[in-house]
């Protein structure tokens, strides 16, 4: 229970746009058409699903305060967590590369339907914001930081694409000329945020 | 030289025209404290990150230039974290997750890949110094209208107590510090500064 529990929470109530801005950027420059940011969200989950379980065992055995105690007594002191932001954004690029490449051996259609995205993706503040909160919020087992990573990465796709579809239908409506583009849709973002919101109640 | 420095102030604004960094923008000004630490840690990074990559600029191979800008980003926000976290632990801990998401915050990004790659140090480092000063005026323009608005203090000062408005029936407006208040008060700063300024429209 506790897993579905975490991992309807992530999409809905902690919705990684709605609720922590995370991965705004990209969120913004490629939500035009529903096609591209549809495969952006697949490949956000996608990393995201893979990167948070690696950097929670980094973060288990090597980097919390008393982790190497695996390694001997007397590293029971030792206390890497200091590093832990440049270790993440590491583990976030070699395995952002390594996908890539076995996305290209593999599964060719796929990668050229995702394109440029992947590499963008080691840059996208959704990714290191997933592996931070794992850090943050304490999870017990890899099995609830599963859940957790694919959830987030769900509600990160319904996101972005239903702000390219409302995109795609606001082209033919009258915008003040000041607002149009990058202003509208800072608000209609807002505008389904606070629609998120109601999922603030549901007690789970 | 001085336009290297104003552009970024207002006509070519990270946030408001070049759309970059908003993660971080929106969650962290909820109040005013906290806005403008990250406002000021943000300019640090991106001047220190500019001058640094811009001094290394021809002997970094173009090929591994990301993960090189990566690890000197992260090695500068590590050193800006841990300063938080000596002298001002309480908004330290208020900022969470977003003083690490510096890393991947686009301006910085943004900056070292079109400015410092292939800009003098001198002028990269007013490049970051503009860039990262024209984010911060964002942040404390919503820092400022949220707290005010929002809990009815500045910076910690009870405003609107000492104005005696809430005896005469003011009531703070709770929705301005949710979050996505924040989202659609960006996009009345950037209503705005395209009304005055049409060369931003976009068609």
């Amino acid at each position: 229970m506790e897993y579905i529990n975490i991992f309807i929470k992530s999409i809905f109530i902690d919705n990684m746009i709605f609720a922590f801005f995370l991965g705004m950027c990209s969120y913004l420059a490629v939500s035009k058409t529903v096609k591209t940011s549809a495969g952006l969200g697949i490949a956000v989950t996608f990393v995201l699903l893979i990167t948070v379980p690696v950097n929670y065992l980094l973060n288990k055995y090597v980097l919390q305060p008393g982790a190497l105690v695996w390694l001997g007594e007397k590293f029971q002191n030792v206390d890497l967590s200091f590093l832990s932001l440049i270790m993440f954004i590491a583990v976030i690029a070699a395995i952002v590369q390594i996908v890539e490449m076995v996305v290209e051996k593999f599964s060719p259609s796929l990668y050229n339907s995702l394109g440029i995205f992947l590499p963008l993706i080691a840059v996208n503040c959704a990714v290191m914001g997933g592996s931070l909160f794992m850090q943050q919020r304490d999870y017990a087992n890899i099995g609830e930081v599963v859940s957790f990573s694919l959830g987030s990465g769900i509600g990160w796709f319904i996101a972005i694409v239903g702000i390219a579809a409302i995109r795609e239908k606001l082209r033919y409506s009258h915008i003040p000329p000041a607002l149009k583009g990058v202003g509208i849709t800072f608000i209609i973002t807002g505008l389904m945020g606070l629609a998120f919101m109601s999922f603030m109640g549901i007690k789970l | 030289m001085s336009k290297i420095f104003t552009t970024p102030l207002a006509k070519n604004n990270p946030i408001t025209v070049q759309v970059l960094g908003i993660c971080s923008c929106l969650a962290v000004t909820a109040q005013l404290k906290p806005a403008f630490v990250m406002a000021l840690s943000v300019t640090v990074v991106v001047a220190l990150a500019n001058l640094i990559i811009s001094c290394l600029r021809n002997t970094i191979p173009p090929r591994i230039r990301i993960i090189v800008q990566l690890v000197v980003v992260s090695a500068l926000v590590i050193l800006v974290n841990q300063v938080l976290m000596a002298f001002v632990y309480d908004v330290s801990k208020q900022l969470s997750v977003y003083v690490g998401l510096i890393i991947t915050n686009c301006i910085v990004m943004g900056r070292l890949e079109a400015f410092a790659m292939s800009r003098k140090p001198m002028e990269s480092l007013l490049d970051g110094i503009g860039n990262g000063l024209g984010y911060g005026v964002i942040l404390v323009i919503l820092g400022f209208v949220r707290e005010l608005f929002g809990s009815g203090t500045l910076w910690g000062y009870p405003v609107m107590e000492k104005l005696g408005l809430y005896n005469i029936g003011y009531e703070n407006n709770g929705l301005v510090i949710m979050a996505p208040m924040a989202l659609i008060l960006v996009g009345v700063i950037i209503w705005i500064q395209r009304t005055k300024d049409k060369d931003l429209q976009e068609d």
